[in-house]
């Protein structure tokens, strides 16, 4: 095996940008079976792209319009029936601003 | 016996006035309640609801106006298919309460042309597998072989067409999750052209790639139901505002001077050899019928799935970031704030493998690495759609395996990237946006389903409909059953 692709802290840090807490033995698990899957992407690096345009969708797409007439909404009882914690109109959620 | 009946059998008999919807529907409920214990299609039986449905097609085949072929039909749907009022966890703890408050723009369709819902059924945490194994709640099991895995991710769906226990079921397919299901459990199942049929209420995986489509017992089953569920909506910009064809008079023209092409990358070392055998025989059947053959090449097939095991964890990292414990599903708390509730809440949430996506999408995405991974597959994504643009110039259709070997044990591929490896006939079609079905090809010696895929250009389903009914009227693999026996709940 030569130098792995993807390091602890490299984990570490990607598991905090995607919310993702994850237990010290599955840190350990994950960063080694990254590593296999980047081993086997890795691939990718040898074909030749030079000056071949990327895709983002299989077919093209060109902006679709619709008139902007007002319709309306799901109502608000449904939207929040399923919101583990409401309170009135709004879904409640634990602090987001420091003291 | 009315359950494991076809579309169109089910039908005839409305109409003469042999059986009711009710009568199907109850059979059908029966045979669930025998059978399912043993398979686990079903996450969730709509018994109610079908009873419902169903004395409302009676009533309209008794007032002489039934609305179609899929009227009174009984049918299920993998549990990513939004519907009010049915709970909808998509394979996952995440979604476990989840409630959905509307209904996915191809469940309106099908209730609007009188199909009657049997339930939601069991797939891959959030789509993601091969097996039915990454579902947060059981493993289905495979008609034909109860140790074996139906292969996923709508491995609900088609175990419950292969076993009678739905007359048509709805799927996803993102790189191969109808194709090759359809495959391992020796049923047809088409994944359509990329924005052929709307994905207004499908629960998100890779938004670029998603595609919902039909498993049947039949290819003209196949067409009717496509029928019904495809074409634009104004709820899905992506669902093209293309016209709809009738697939069923497409099923006619049979394949004498069609040109098909036989990838060469499609035979590879380590494929099983009855695999193998079985698609030959399947070409030299399509020969025999009057079609032209030939070899065609789709180099960059090799790589298809590196760039797939990037775009599509990039899109599903992107997808799933709703899931953040606010607005629906599960919540963790304890958290000291917002940030910490989500990281808790998705920890508890997710499953190893959609952790694992999310991971390797997160880190394909981020500074540094966007353009090593994410560009390069992209840019790789783009070579492979040109590859099949290059074949048909010269062919109408490409006939190849569906997968490089059969249904495979419960517990039997532990690494992540030997069960990524079953994806790699179904990926490449997926990249390009074609579309591709999966119709029965035989048994092994061990008597598990094979299946061969037919491709074709975007929007072309007639020419893939056409290919695939040739090939079914002349042989008879469609028409074998699995032996199920009822096990005790």
């Amino acid at each position: 095996m030569t130098e792995p692709r993807i390091s602890r802290e490299d984990v570490q840090h990607v598991a905090r940008l995607a919310r993702l807490e994850l237990a010290a033995t599955e840190l350990v698990r994950m960063q080694s079976e990254l590593n296999n899957i980047l081993a086997y992407i890795d691939k990718l690096r040898s074909v030749d792209t030079a000056g071949v345009e990327p895709t983002s969708h299989a077919v093209p797409l060109t902006n679709v319009m619709r008139e902007d007439e007002p319709r309306p909404s799901f109502p608000l009882a449904d939207m929040l029936a399923n919101a583990p914690e409401a309170a009135g109109d709004f879904f409640r959620v634990p602090r987001i601003i420091e003291e | 016996m009315l359950a494991g009946l076809t579309i169109d059998a089910l039908a005839a008999r409305f109409r003469g006035g042999e059986a009711t919807p009710s009568d199907a529907t109850r059979d059908y409920l029966a045979r669930i309640e025998a059978l399912d214990p043993g398979i686990r299609a079903f996450m969730t039986v709509t018994r109610d609801v079908a009873l419902a449905q169903a004395a409302e097609a009676d009533a309209r085949f008794k007032a002489g106006a039934p609305r179609g072929p899929l009227d009174g039909v009984p049918i299920a749907l993998k549990d990513l298919f939004c519907t009010r009022g049915i709970p909808t966890a998509c394979g996952s703890k995440i979604l476990e309460r989840f409630v959905p408050p509307y209904d996915a723009t191809v469940y309106q369709r099908l209730r609007a042309a009188g199909a009657v819902l049997l339930g939601k059924l069991n797939m891959d945490e959030f789509a993601m597998g091969s097996s039915t194994e990454n579902s947060a709640y059981f493993t289905t099991r495979n008609p034909w072989d109860l140790g074996r895995v139906p292969g996923g991710s709508s491995g609900g769906s088609s175990a419950a067409v292969a076993a009678g226990l739905a007359a048509a079921s709805l799927g996803t397919d993102t790189g191969g999750s109808i194709r090759q299901p359809a495959a391992f459990c020796g049923v047809v199942g088409l994944k359509p052209t990329y924005g052929r049929v709307s994905r207004y209420g499908l629960v998100a995986f890779a938004s670029s790639l998603d595609q919902a489509g039909p498993f049947t017992k039949t290819v003209a089953d196949t067409a009717r139901v496509l029928q019904v569920i495809a074409g634009a909506d104004p709820m899905d910009s992506t669902a093209a505002v293309v016209p709809v064809p009738d697939y069923l008079a497409a099923l006619g023209g049979g394949v004498k001077g069609l040109r098909i092409g036989i990838p060469r990358e499609y035979f590879i070392d380590g494929m099983d050899p009855e695999v193998e055998r079985a698609v030959r025989a399947a070409v030299e059947v399509l020969r025999g019928l009057g079609a032209r053959t030939e070899e065609v090449s789709l180099p960059h097939t090799e790589y298809g799935l590196a760039a797939y095991y990037l775009i599509g964890p990039a899109e599903a990292s992107s997808n799933l970031a709703r899931y953040d414990g606010v607005k629906y599903g599960l919540r963790v708390s304890g958290g000291r704030d917002l940030v910490e509730m989500s990281s808790k809440t998705r920890a508890a949430g997710f499953g190893r493998e959609v952790k694992r996506r999310i991971m390797l999408g997160t880190y394909a995405l981020s500074a540094g690495y966007y353009d090593a991974y994410y560009g390069q597959a992209q840019r790789v994504r783009t070579l492979v759609a040109r590859d099949f643009k290059a074949a048909f110039e010269r062919v109408d259709a490409i006939v190849a395996p569906t997968t490089p070997g059969v249904a495979f044990k419960v517990g039997e591929k532990e690494d992540p990237l030997q069960m990524y490896l079953n994806d790699v006939f179904t990926v490449p079609v997926s990249l390009a946006g074609l579309p591709g079905i999966s119709v029965p090809a035989g048994f092994t010696l061990q008597g598990l389903p094979i299946g061969v895929q037919v491709i074709a250009r975007a929007y072309d389903e007639p020419t893939v409909l056409r290919v695939a009914h040739a090939y079914e009227q002349a042989t008879d693999w469609h028409t074998r059953k699995p032996t199920l026996e009822a096990t005790p709940r």
